[in-house]
């Protein structure tokens, strides 16, 4: 990506994403970027929406529901992610559920130093200890990456994290 | 104080085609039912997630009764998950909670605030349209009927004997003769959603 360009990423193409890979139901805690992809995937009939008040009881609830045939995707903030850690290795890695897990990458900042707020800074290192693979996705540009996250989490029986860059500016129209 | 394998007994003769998820009470669970490609014996995965697992069940299999029984150690990891399930209301689900109050598995150190709370009352608060709370077994086995009877999300508080393990985690009886996506994949086929 030219760092140059203005990055967006719609939710318009992210529930094609959800859509295109069959997803049932979305597992989520939103953070304050998403209200617009909240909107779309409300009225989008397809998908049930399951909040959680806390994003570790999303590995389980997204276990029981690929256990039960159905395809779920977890949609958290980056600390919430890591406030998931023992849940994540149990009911995920454990029972081997593939599953997306979509991450909103709060302190995200790519033109420079980091900004005060260390969630970011976490994150990967968090992902790496785990060893969950995970693709960035910032605009509209790296939609495939979405979809190599879906086939990979297919193919290996694992969680793969979708981390999405664009907090700032993407959803929040 | 009910006596857990007992009060499973009871339960067994209304189980019907349920699917079940028989948290710390599996150890007794799998002696008792007729139906193990049914059931979900996890053990403990990762401590506090029993009751969002059968609730994604029951999300996934609409059709069928998912019936948990779930442990109040667990439940207080995750009280929050009450929250969810009352607004999701899956009328298949069937929550029933051992309250043994303490952590049995440990040595039996009590859980926070062990003699005062009460379950069915937060389970209500959450949203929950239909509690239940007891404490003596035959009372229970009666209203059985009743709880599986009409539709959920229905919670069943419980208060049983605690059945308190001392022994070194490697010394004791491995009840659990499945792994866990063994299990899931004998769930699969015998509702028919995997080959």
């Amino acid at each position: 990506m030219n760092d140059g360009a203005p990055a967006h990423l719609s939710p318009e193409t992210v529930l094609a994403q959800l859509k295109k890979h069959g997803v049932t139901h979305v597992v989520w805690l939103p953070d304050s970027e998403t209200n617009w992809l909240y909107l779309l995937m409300k009225a989008e009939p397809s998908l049930t929406l399951v909040p959680v008040p806390r994003e570790g009881m999303a590995c389980s609830i997204a276990a029981g529901l690929a256990a039960g045939g159905s395809v779920p995707v977890i949609l958290v903030q980056n600390t919430g992610l890591m406030e998931s850690g023992d849940s994540i290795r149990g009911w995920l890695f454990g029972l081997e559920i593939p599953v997306v897990y979509m991450v909103g990458m709060r302190g995200w900042n790519r033109h420079g130093p980091p900004t005060a707020d260390t969630a970011s800074v976490y994150t990967e290192p968090f992902l790496n200890a785990f060893r969950i693979n995970y693709y960035l996705v910032e605009s509209d540009a790296d939609v495939s990456r979405i979809s190599h996250a879906f086939e990979e989490a297919k193919r290996s029986k694992r969680p793969v994290a979708v981390l999405v860059g664009d907090e700032y500016h993407g959803f929040n129209k | 104080m009910i006596d857990t394998a007992a009060m499973l007994k009871a339960f067994n003769a209304h189980r019907g085609d349920a699917i079940v998820v028989p948290g710390r009470g599996g150890k007794h669970w799998v002696h008792i039912s007729g139906e193990p490609h049914l059931d979900l014996p996890m053990g403990d995965p990762a401590m506090g997630g029993h009751s969002g697992f059968a609730f994604g069940l029951a999300l996934a299999q609409p059709k069928r009764r998912v019936v948990l029984f779930d442990s109040e150690g667990d439940l207080q990891m995750s009280l929050g998950i009450l929250l969810t399930i009352a607004e999701l209301r899956p009328a298949n689900f069937y929550h029933f909670l051992l309250d043994n109050e303490c952590y049995a598995t440990t040595g039996g150190q009590p859980v926070p605030n062990a003699k005062n709370v009460d379950y069915a009352m937060m389970a209500k608060a959450a949203g929950y349209p239909r509690t239940y709370a007891f404490s003596e077994l035959d009372k229970v086995s009666a209203a059985l009927p009743e709880i599986l009877g009409q539709p959920g999300p229905v919670f069943v508080a419980m208060k049983v004997n605690p059945d308190i393990e001392n022994k070194p985690i490697g010394d004791r009886v491995r009840w659990r003769t499945r792994g866990w996506t063994q299990v899931i994949a004998d769930l699969q086929r015998k509702i028919g959603i995997a080959a």
